[in-house]
């Protein structure tokens, strides 16, 4: 077993990576593979909240990297899905307490026993940003169909081109179609435009993903939500299936039943 | 003083620390240059580096490496200077400094009158994402898109095959002639010489348009009714 590293990043904060990484990595696991995912926001750590493991950490990645603890302690079990890890990161340090190499040496050493690693990348396109990437065998770039969120995705897609990172992949989250038919969000093909790199995942806006980060309860173990599907949809698509791109459009069940679009 | 040092040349200069690379292979430098900092980290911390590597052909994971190092030792490498174009490439794909400043020339109304030499053009391959800074004395042409947050500096004029979003500068040492185009021209800012404007609210139409300065006003009109020029 070789694991992929998957970085998730976006250059502006708050654009959704923690959750994406969240729930990508339940869908993985959900599909019987084996993933890690790594907290790379040392200082200002949030995976462990998302995925409600919050109470559990005794160890994190600096303290693996300082070397004072072994590697596998430092990874909390999920409970709901067999084959589920997470390695926080520590919440007194900053990013400076970890280095490119020490993140690269920390996946070589996890790949042998894990299908997938995902990297949560902080905001930033500084030292964080190149912990989390230097590791990485493909890069997901996270961004909203906003005009701030595009501008710093376009930013960091020109760094990762430049170091020869990749595959780079987008995803565009929190896209709220009533608002785009209005013509006041951009629209997918408006991101796509600007940026021309392929799409792998459209999460449409839903308040019930705050509500399951909150809660600590992925949005992706719920088979009738629709931005929980759009992460189940992109770890098809890292899977290698072809998934066609989800119908926002469509009326949900009980708009049917009230026999309204 | 090692061996190394020899080939290692250090001082300060304006803009922080000019370091001169040469005479050996890449790698002897680099262990060079490390092993000076890490013995002299408390000269270098925090030190802004100009590095010049003279005929040195660099490729961006070498380059990358570098700067790695260099910044987990708290020294940020801002700019390259190389006589390789190869070099000044990767660096500026990396985002460093190809030039640092000198005094301006004394005859700048001569260059201007100069800077449109016919054969002197970069060629770029779009798209130009942010945060990607050209600067070059003639001629850019850029195929592919600008993206907003990328920024153009040139002597000579600028012509984009693509959408042209970020900031452009043409005729940047005051040749009034320079003019810009695009097969959609919607800069965040344009300058031709001495004088900025920035592009009107968008219309839905796109057509190529060219941007020229006339009697002192920069106009921005459809391609078609420039072929004149």
């Amino acid at each position: 077993m070789t694991a992929k590293v998957v970085t998730v990043t976006s250059g502006k904060g708050g654009v959704g990576k923690t959750t994406s990484v969240a729930n990508i990595a339940v869908a993985l696991a959900s599909r019987n593979q084996k993933v890690t995912c790594i907290d790379g926001d040392i200082g200002l750590r949030n995976l462990d909240v998302v995925l409600g493991l919050e109470n559990r950490i005794v160890y994190d990645l600096v303290d693996v990297v300082e070397g004072r603890c072994r590697l596998r302690q430092a990874m909390i079990h999920d409970k709901r899905l067999p084959e589920l890890y997470m390695i926080p990161a520590a919440q007194t340090r900053d990013k400076t307490a970890v280095s490119p190499s020490d993140m690269v040496r920390l996946c070589d050493e996890l790949r042998p026993e894990m299908d997938w690693i995902l990297v949560d990348s902080p905001a930033g396109i500084e030292r964080g940003f190149k912990n989390a990437v230097a590791a990485a065998d493909r890069v997901i770039v996270m961004t909203n169909p906003e005009v701030s969120a595009v501008r710093d995705a376009d930013r960091v897609i020109g760094l990762l081109e430049a170091e020869e990172k990749g595959p780079v992949s987008l995803v565009i989250n929190r896209l709220n179609l009533a608002m785009v038919k209005r013509g006041d969000m951009l629209s997918v093909e408006d991101v796509l435009d600007l940026l021309a790199i392929d799409l792998i995942g459209i999460v449409p806006e839903d308040e019930n993903v705050i509500v399951a980060s909150n809660k600590g309860q992925p949005l992706a173990l719920d088979p009738k939500n629709k931005a929980g599907i759009a992460f189940q949809n992109i770890a098809r698509r890292l899977l290698g299936e072809e998934v066609p791109f989800m119908d926002m459009d469509s009326p949900t069940v009980l708009q049917r039943l009230l026999g309204r679009k | 003083m090692g061996e190394t040092s020899l080939s290692i040349q250090i001082k300060g200069i304006r803009d922080g620390l000019l370091v001169s690379l040469g005479g050996a292979a890449w790698p002897e430098l680099v262990a060079g240059f490390i092993k000076n900092i890490d013995e002299r980290s408390a000269f270098f911390q925090g030190g802004r580096v100009v590095l010049d590597v003279g005929p040195q052909e660099l490729r961006v994971a070498e380059l990358s490496a570098l700067r790695d190092q260099l910044s987990e030792r708290g020294v940020s490498l801002w700019a390259v200077l190389s006589e390789s174009e190869v070099t000044e490439r990767t660096a500026q794909n990396l985002g460093l400094a190809t030039r640092i400043s000198k005094p301006r020339p004394v005859e700048v109304a001569e260059a201007a009158s100069q800077s449109l030499p016919q054969d002197a053009a970069k060629w770029v391959k779009g798209p130009l994402r942010s945060g990607v800074r050209i600067v070059f004395d003639g001629n850019v042409v850029v195929l592919g898109d600008v993206n907003s947050g990328a920024e153009i500096v040139a002597g000579g004029s600028i012509i984009v095959w693509g959408r042209l979003r970020g900031v452009v500068h043409a005729g940047a040492q005051g040749d009034e002639t320079a003019i810009v185009c695009a097969l959609e021209l919607a800069p965040t800012q344009l300058r031709i010489a001495g004088e900025i404007a920035v592009s009107p609210k968008k219309q839905n139409k796109t057509q190529p348009e060219v941007a020229s300065l006339q009697d002192g006003h920069l106009t921005a009109e459809p391609w078609h009714e420039s072929t004149g020029r």
